[in-house]
């Protein structure tokens, strides 16, 4: 404790930056996820649920097998299956992709706590990090620094994306579906198909960002694990403007914004502690109306989506 | 070749032969069959009879791509551009070999190298949301061309148009057709891009072919009298000559913002006076659409004034009942309708809150009813009741019912923005009439057209509308064609 007080406010700014990156794992992966999806023209709600679907699943099989990238990647295809239950529902006619999306969230937690139970007590292996502050002599700074594997995943598969949507078939027929759906299906491509892949994509990230909760921070499987992180990154796919490099930056500000609560409690600032932990949620509202209004519409957002409409 | 969809028959035993190398028009009314037809050859509707012979050989088409396989391409009516997506990937999109990787500068060269061979050029970077709608036109063209298509059909491409625009397409699609690259199919009920352009012609009337042949040997009578079955077009309603009445709506230096918050309208000011018609030529795109919005109350002013009758006009509901100001908005099922009630019910939005057709708290709905009644009468509006929900009508009788609810009562300002696209004949001039006798009734009207000749049948005063601005103003008397469509253009 003595280092904190050496550092005073910078420890709260080191704090902060730490928390980012630690907490921005699950509201990268899901909002990437999510941009693909809503590239595509579709919005899944249900992310939510997928997260914590996807959570419980790698943790289990990261238990079960003893490896956390196993863990991390079936999570990923528990995501990915989930994905194809909306798209294929959403597929149907005159079915409303925001209701599913619902749906879907419901039943994708209500099943990860009904699957989950016996995976409350055991303690799975952890995925790894790299200590990139060793070199410091302050905790903090060490703490801060510590990135964890997918976080460099996820910085690379916002780059990709970005890249692949631009320079790929694939991203020139995604980016078609989501924006005239009248010109794919005159190019003889099928919108439900492509759609519905796009929506699987999306849920295999979210998986995948849903197995970092339980198996590196906060590292364990309970109930309690996720606190509206795949919601509030669905919020964060439209600040970030459908870009998914945009989208990586915005979730480290939504991590600073989750870790300033306790960051603050490090250097003695207890009261008001619940109100700092509300600071994401305060971000996302802000955000919303900052980023709305009732005279134009959002720049970069694929025209075929449903809010849109 | 036949069609039918439910108890309609859209399309009765067309045969139709296509030479290599023609330039083929379809003539015909809205709902003479000519778009089903069209369709049927390329594979989106099966036919219920009949079949498509190329090159000798019975082919079947079951969807697009396979109309694609046989060097089939058509450029649709609406746009099929991607609007986020450069020039580049637009015209790479279609391509039947895309491959997972594109390398953009390679496709970018092999783009230049094709973009020589044509008669027309464009920006490969620019987004095509940008891009003005001959230009979009003009892509959708290239990018047919780009997939070497033989056969190009090409469904009333000139709509959004300027009439120097369309000359320059339909010229260049005529000079590939000589030199025996291409085969054109134009649809189209304008009878001035058949005289000028086309080489055959087929008429359609109620899904039957009623005439064609080579245009030469066709006049403008015959191909008139073979569109709508009867000799001649409706007479123009009559024009009363009224005096000079007091400025009924004046707008001052408005500016409105799009949807994205660009400038639409910029520092528009107009006075219209009592029994006189403005008309607004120009490109739909330029601003037109928020003018309206803007008069109609379902947008809000960035700046500038809008008076009726000499006092501020806040578009407010009270207002409008008061200084009797109605409007025609385009595309009247999404800006004027709710589509899922009826039609009395839709014919009462302006007064089912009155006195008349209340009982207290509660809706009158027997009064309601027989307003309706009298409504579809008056205006003949075919329905099979005041019950019917109005998606169930067709476009003209949409329009009728809207005509009913804003011209029955007495009109001081008429707002109208098309009001007879994609109507036919028969219906438009009953409703060019109806807004005519409104103006001789002494409404001041603000017209704003896509089609010269309507404004040219209407207005007492031309204005041409060009990014937001209006940039030309004509009496009735002086307009001339050539000059209103350069300034639809350009500044100049």
């Amino acid at each position: 404790m003595q280092a904190t007080t050496d550092l005073g406010w910078w420890g709260v700014l080191i704090a902060v930056i730490g928390g980012a990156i630690r907490v921005s794992t699950p509201y990268l992966f899901v909002s990437l996820g999510e941009t693909l999806t809503e590239k595509s023209g579709r919005v899944n709600l249900g992310l939510e649920g997928t997260l914590v679907m996807g959570a419980m699943s790698g943790y289990a099989i990261a238990y079960l097998t003893g490896s956390p990238w196993l863990g991390a990647l079936l999570a990923g295809g528990v995501g990915a299956l989930l994905g194809l239950l909306h798209g294929a529902v959403c597929s149907l006619a005159r079915v409303n992709d925001i209701a599913v999306g619902i749906a879907l969230f419901l039943f994708g937690t209500g099943l990860a706590f009904y699957l989950g139970k016996p995976f409350i007590e055991p303690v799975a292996p952890r995925l790894p990090h790299f200590a990139l502050g060793a070199w410091s002599p302050y905790p903090q700074v060490r703490a801060a620094l510590e990135i964890n594997g997918l976080f460099v995943v996820g910085f690379g598969v916002a780059w990709l994306l970005l890249w692949g949507l631009r320079n790929t078939r694939w991203g020139l027929i995604v980016r078609t579906v989501g924006d005239n759906s009248d010109a794919a299906r005159a190019l003889g491509y099928s919108v439900p198909l492509v759609r519905t892949a796009s929506t699987m994509a999306g849920g295999f990230l979210a998986g995948v960002g849903g197995s970092f909760l339980s198996l590196y921070y906060p590292g364990t499987w309970n109930e309690g694990l996720s606190s509206g992180q795949g919601l509030m990154a669905v919020t964060l796919v439209i600040f970030a403007r459908w870009n998914p490099v945009h989208c990586f930056w915005v979730s480290l500000l939504f991590g600073g914004a989750t870790a300033l609560g306790p960051a603050l409690q490090s250097v003695g600032i207890t009261a008001n502690y619940y109100l700092y932990g509300a600071a994401p949620y305060v971000l996302t509202l802000g955000l919303l109306i900052y980023s709305s209004s009732t005279q134009r519409t959002l720049v970069g957002a694929p025209s075929e989506l449903t809010i849109n409409k | 070749m036949a069609k039918r969809f439910g108890d309609v028959v859209a399309l009765d035993g067309v045969s139709l032969k296509f030479e290599p190398g023609s330039f083929h028009a379809i003539l015909g009314e809205n709902g003479a069959g000519k778009s089903t037809l069209v369709k049927c050859m390329m594979g989106y509707h099966r036919p219920d009879a009949g079949h498509l012979l190329i090159d000798g050989e019975a082919r079947t088409i079951g969807n697009p791509r396979q109309g694609h396989h046989f060097g089939l391409g058509m450029v649709y009516q609406h746009f099929t551009l991607v609007p986020s997506m450069t020039v580049a990937e637009n015209l790479i999109l279609g391509s039947p070999g895309l491959p997972a990787i594109i390398q953009w500068d390679r496709a970018r060269e092999a783009l230049e190298q094709f973009q020589r061979t044509m008669p027309f050029k464009m920006d490969l970077e620019r987004p095509v949301a940008t891009l003005a709608a001959g230009e979009k036109q003009k892509l959708e063209i290239l990018k047919q061309l780009f997939l070497n298509r033989r056969v190009l059909i090409l469904d009333e491409p000139t709509t959004v148009l300027t009439p120097a625009e369309a000359d320059q397409i339909l010229g260049l699609m005529r000079e590939m057709t000589r030199s025996g690259r291409l085969t054109v199919i134009l649809i189209t009920h304008k009878l001035r891009e058949v005289l000028d352009f086309a080489g055959e012609v087929t008429v359609l009337r109620a899904g039957r072919r009623v005439g064609g042949g080579r245009v030469g040997d066709l006049t403008r009578d015959d191909l008139v009298r073979m569109m709508i079955g009867v000799a001649g077009v409706p007479a123009p309603a009559p024009r009363v000559m009224t005096p000079d009445g007091a400025v009924a709506l004046e707008l001052e230096d408005l500016t409105v913002r799009n949807d994205k918050g660009v400038v639409a309208v910029s520092g528009v000011s107009v006075r219209i006076h009592a029994g006189e018609v403005v008309g607004v030529a120009g490109v739909s795109g330029n601003g037109q659409r928020e003018l309206v919005e803007v008069l109609a109350g379902q947008r809000e002013p960035e700046s500038g004034e809008i008076r009726v009758g000499g006092a501020v006009y806040a578009r407010t509901r009270a207002e409008m009942r008061r200084s009797r100001v109605f409007a025609l908005t385009e595309e009247p099922l999404r800006n004027a309708c709710v589509p899922r009630m009826s039609v009395g019910e839709n014919l009462a939005f302006r007064n089912f809150d009155e006195a008349k057709n209340t009982r207290g708290w509660l809706l009158n709905r027997r009064a309601i009813r027989d307003q309706a009644r009298a409504l579809i009468a008056r205006y003949r509006i075919k329905t099979p009741g005041p019950e019917a929900r109005l998606e169930t009508l067709s476009g003209g009788n949409v329009q009728r019912t809207v005509l009913a609810r804003e011209l029955s009562d007495q009109v001081s300002v008429l707002i109208a923005q098309n009001p007879c696209a994609g109507l036919d004949i028969g219906a438009t001039a009953e409703i060019r009439g109806r807004i005519m006798s409104a103006r001789n009734a002494g409404a001041a009207v603000l017209l704003i057209s896509e089609d010269l000749d309507e404004l040219l049948e209407l207005a007492d005063r031309i204005v041409v509308m060009f990014e937001g601005q209006f940039v030309y103003e004509t009496p009735r008397d002086l307009a001339d064609m050539q000059t209103i469509g350069r300034y639809m253009a350009s500044h100049a």
